[in-house]
């Protein structure tokens, strides 16, 4: 542990093309699973938007959610809600394999562990609309 | 304190993003971004003044921030700007703790 560290200039730095990850299927999907959370970010952002709009009554939060009718818009949010399921599904698969799940000594198949995170997150969605649903209406 | 020296934390606000952003944001966009406008459900957002609405929508809202801000970093980092690693983190981070500021904010005025 005593051997002197060369100077930085000394070490190899492999040089990578910034285009790299259009290389090959795999890279660029992985590309657009990091791309996802741009995507979220930013429907998360308009949705505060929207949200403020309430400071000026609810006649303007209405407003709001009334421009999502443009075609802009729609396509929008087709591109966001996949990118959004897209992020859930690679979320799902790599939860399985980072934080495999026991059942006594066995382990528990990844592909079951994806379909258990999958059935959840049906449950979850499902409360929410329901919920949404009861105390708008 | 340098950002490398809170890295853990970073990740977990991350993990906690993707979490919160894997179960809740789709139904989110099915709801806002096609149900409510196209008429099917009807929003007014009175709801949004109960106090627990409003910390779910932190959660919601904030947590999603910090995990794009790690996969942008990375991202950045990993498509030619590694030179730049620390103001990029300053930036995506701050921008995170930023967003997560003006979510409190507007959640508290409404």
């Amino acid at each position: 542990m005593s051997a002197v560290r060369p100077d930085k200039s000394k070490l190899y730095y492999p040089k990578m093309p910034s285009a790299w990850w259009l290389r090959r299927l795999s890279y660029f999907l992985f590309m657009m699973r990091e791309l996802s959370s741009v995507f979220i970010a930013l429907f998360l952002v308009i949705y505060l938007a929207q949200i403020h709009q309430l400071t000026k009554g609810p006649g303007a939060y209405v407003a709001f959610a009334q421009k999502f009718q443009s075609p802009g818009w729609i396509a929008f949010h087709v591109v966001v809600l996949a990118f959004a399921l897209y992020h859930t599904y690679t979320w799902f698969a790599s939860s399985a394999v980072v934080m495999p799940l026991k059942i006594g000594d066995r382990f528990i198949p990844q592909n079951a562990v994806v379909l258990l995170n999958i059935a959840a997150w049906v449950v979850v969605s499902t409360v929410i609309a329901a919920l949404f649903m009861m105390f708008q209406g | 304190m340098t950002t490398k020296n809170i890295e853990p934390l970073w990740w977990v606000l991350f993990s906690a993003g993707g979490v919160v952003a894997a179960f809740l944001v789709p139904i989110h966009v099915i709801l806002f971004g096609f149900a409510v406008p196209f008429g099917l459900i009807a929003d007014t957002g009175r709801i949004y003044s109960h106090w627990l609405v409003k910390l779910y929508l932190f959660v919601l809202i904030s947590l999603p921030l910090y995990h794009w801000a790690h996969r942008f970093l990375f991202t950045l980092v990993d498509t030619g700007l590694k030179g730049l690693r620390r103001p990029l983190a300053f930036l995506c981070y701050g921008t995170a703790i930023a967003g997560t500021l003006i979510t409190a904010w507007v959640l508290l005025q409404i």
